[in-house]
């Protein structure tokens, strides 16, 4: 099984400096996408079926293909890599950022190529310290050897890279709220259209990738889109980064392939629960994705199978709830996490999320009501999509209306018991 | 007024953004690594370098929550809060922490030693429960670790 990823990571190491990455292979898929014509390079990674890791999975290749090209197209254009992970349960792009930095810029240098962006920045979350580091190292020997700059390789492409270190805030990781922090302003999310590869940073053209995304990019032009396709096991391209946390025996984070069941994930590699403890649900991608049940463990991790199980791949690192943990408890630590990180822009999030983390803060504490429970199931859907500025608190939502769902009688148990049944 | 050093990072931050409102967010962050804090007067010290009013300056300074408009101690310990660090346990880790250094969550102890904040998801959940404190990162956190860590930092 190829893990092209993380090949070239070693854990508790140093990461490749540039003639390691080098002499591993790097910078052979920018040769080779150098070589080609910018949108050869953008049908290269569309053939891949490359989809955005960050949760949505937006085809990349046809994200690329919306920017403006051309001696016409508005001047400078940006390339932004989104390195400010911070969706709780989710810990795969700090593994990449700090196993292997140059394998971002590659991808990076590559994507930049294939919309004809000038200028790039890495947006870069506050808290991870070492991966600034890195970064910092990795970009500096990619200028001192001319993949960075004037005249890349001889090209005549040009790229400038800057590495940016965020201020806080889950909001920050939205794309449009990304740019306007980047602006220097507070990071409210924009109202699209415009979108931002038409007209995004300060106004001009800009594509904002995930990561792993642009992890992947050198890994297709050095290898092909045919290459690509068969590490997958289904429709979406290529491997995965699939983790666990919670009270199983082996947390972790695996490369595998693309559509790989969950029973593999949690069993094979994660060993399964603890001694003593039973699985009764996980959320398969962050904290935004609805829960799904042990009888569905043969789902296979791609954003369609799981949208069609009634979740979402989302960022792929799976948070475990086990018997011993109370499902409101668990609920209640996400919903307190939405309320603050709610940016309040908009009033219906602003609001209601501090509203539903008080309900449910009830609850535990012995004072709630069967009317709780109905706000509560009301809220989801009055904060659902069409309600709300951006995607938060319909996020915050997903793991809230399938805990009411699967979770019914754990919530009716508290108001009955007037107290925790999980807390002494 | 800002002190040489500032000047010369903020300067060296202008240089990224084709617009220097934009370096506000590192401007900040560069006079609360010299002074501790951003202090009413740091804001405005800023004015005329960024093109921006105090006022316009506090409304992004407010926003973020690592950028400090109140006091902090030598040390900011940040415990994560979020869903995995949440089902390992955190909440002892946390309340013995806060038990030991005689204060709050959101409190600076009275020696001026530790600030203990609240922090969304680390990004190392399958080493949970973990807190950052200044620069480093402390992973598979129980109770007896938490005074060996806390010894660490004068």
């Amino acid at each position: 099984m190829e893990t092209p990823l993380t090949k070239n990571i070693r854990p508790g190491e140093l990461p490749l400096d540039l003639a390691g990455y080098e002499k591993a292979g790097g910078y052979q898929g920018l040769r080779k996408a150098l070589a080609l014509s910018p949108t050869e390079v953008q049908e290269a990674v569309k053939q891949a079926n490359l989809r955005g890791r960050g949760g949505a999975g937006f085809p990349t290749g046809v994200k690329w293909s919306v920017v403006p090209m051309g001696d016409g197209a508005p001047r400078p254009k940006y390339l932004i890599a989104n390195v400010d992970e911070m969706e709780p349960g989710t810990f795969k792009d700090r593994y990449l950022v700090e196993g292997n930095p140059h394998q971002l810029l590659e991808g990076m240098i590559i994507a930049a190529y294939a919309i004809q962006a000038e200028i790039s920045y890495v947006f870069l979350r506050w808290a991870y310290k070492l991966a600034y580091q890195r970064l910092e190292k990795a970009i500096g020997e990619a200028y001192a050897a001319g993949y960075l700059g004037q005249n890349i390789l001889g090209s005549g492409f040009h790229l400038r890279m800057h590495l940016h270190t965020s201020a806080g805030r889950y909001i920050c990781g939205e794309e449009s709220a990304l740019l306007n922090s980047l602006e220097g302003k507070r990071a409210t999310p924009r109202s699209r259209p415009p979108f931002p590869q038409v007209s995004g940073l300060w106004g001009k053209p800009t594509i904002v990738n995930n990561t792993e995304t642009l992890c992947n990019v050198p890994h297709i032009l050095a290898n092909g889109a045919e290459w690509y396709k068969g590490l997958s096991k289904t429709n979406d391209g290529g491997t995965k980064l699939y983790g666990v946390s919670g009270k199983v025996k082996r947390p972790g984070l695996w490369e595998l392939p693309m559509g790989t069941t969950i029973r593999e994930i949690f069993e094979d590699h994660a060993g399964g629960m603890r001694e003593g403890l039973t699985c009764r649900g996980l959320i398969p991608g962050g904290a935004s994705t609805d829960f799904l049940l042990p009888d569905q463990f043969d789902v296979q991790m791609d954003f369609d199978t799981v949208q069609k199980a009634g979740s979402r791949l989302g960022t792929g690192t799976i948070v475990v709830l086990d018997d011993q943990t109370c499902p409101v408890g668990f609920v209640l630590n996400l919903q307190q996490f939405f309320a603050l990180e709610s940016c309040g822009w908009c009033t219906p999030c602003r609001e209601g999320l501090p509203w539903v983390a008080k309900l449910l803060s009830a609850l535990e504490q012995g004072s709630g009501s069967e009317g709780d429970i109905a706000i509560l199931k009301e809220q989801t859907s009055g904060l659902w999509l069409g309600k709300t500025f951006c995607a938060l608190a319909p996020g915050a939502m997903e793991p809230l209306q399938s805990a009411l769902k699967f979770f019914g009688d754990d919530f009716t148990r508290h108001v009955r018991e007037q107290r925790c049944p999980w807390r002494s | 007024m800002l002190s040489p050093d500032e000047r010369r990072e903020i300067d060296a931050e202008l240089a990224n953004y084709e617009f220097r409102e934009a370096a506000g967010i590192e401007a900040l962050k560069v006079v609360q690594r010299h002074r501790g804090w951003v202090t009413d007067e740091a804001l405005a010290d800023l004015e005329p370098v960024l093109g921006l009013s105090a006022a316009e300056l506090d409304a992004v300074a407010t926003f973020y929550d690592k950028i400090y408009r109140k006091p902090v101690g030598r040390h900011v310990i940040f415990v994560c809060s979020s869903i995995s660090c949440w089902v390992m346990g955190y909440e002892n880790v946390r309340d013995y922490l806060l038990d030991r250094l005689g204060i709050l969550l959101g409190q600076t102890t009275a020696d001026n030693r530790f600030t203990v904040l609240p922090t969304a998801c680390l990004g190392a959940c399958d080493l949970a429960p973990v807190m950052l404190v200044d620069d480093d990162l402390h992973c598979n956190l129980t109770p007896p670790e938490v005074d060996a860590i806390l010894a660490r930092y004068e």
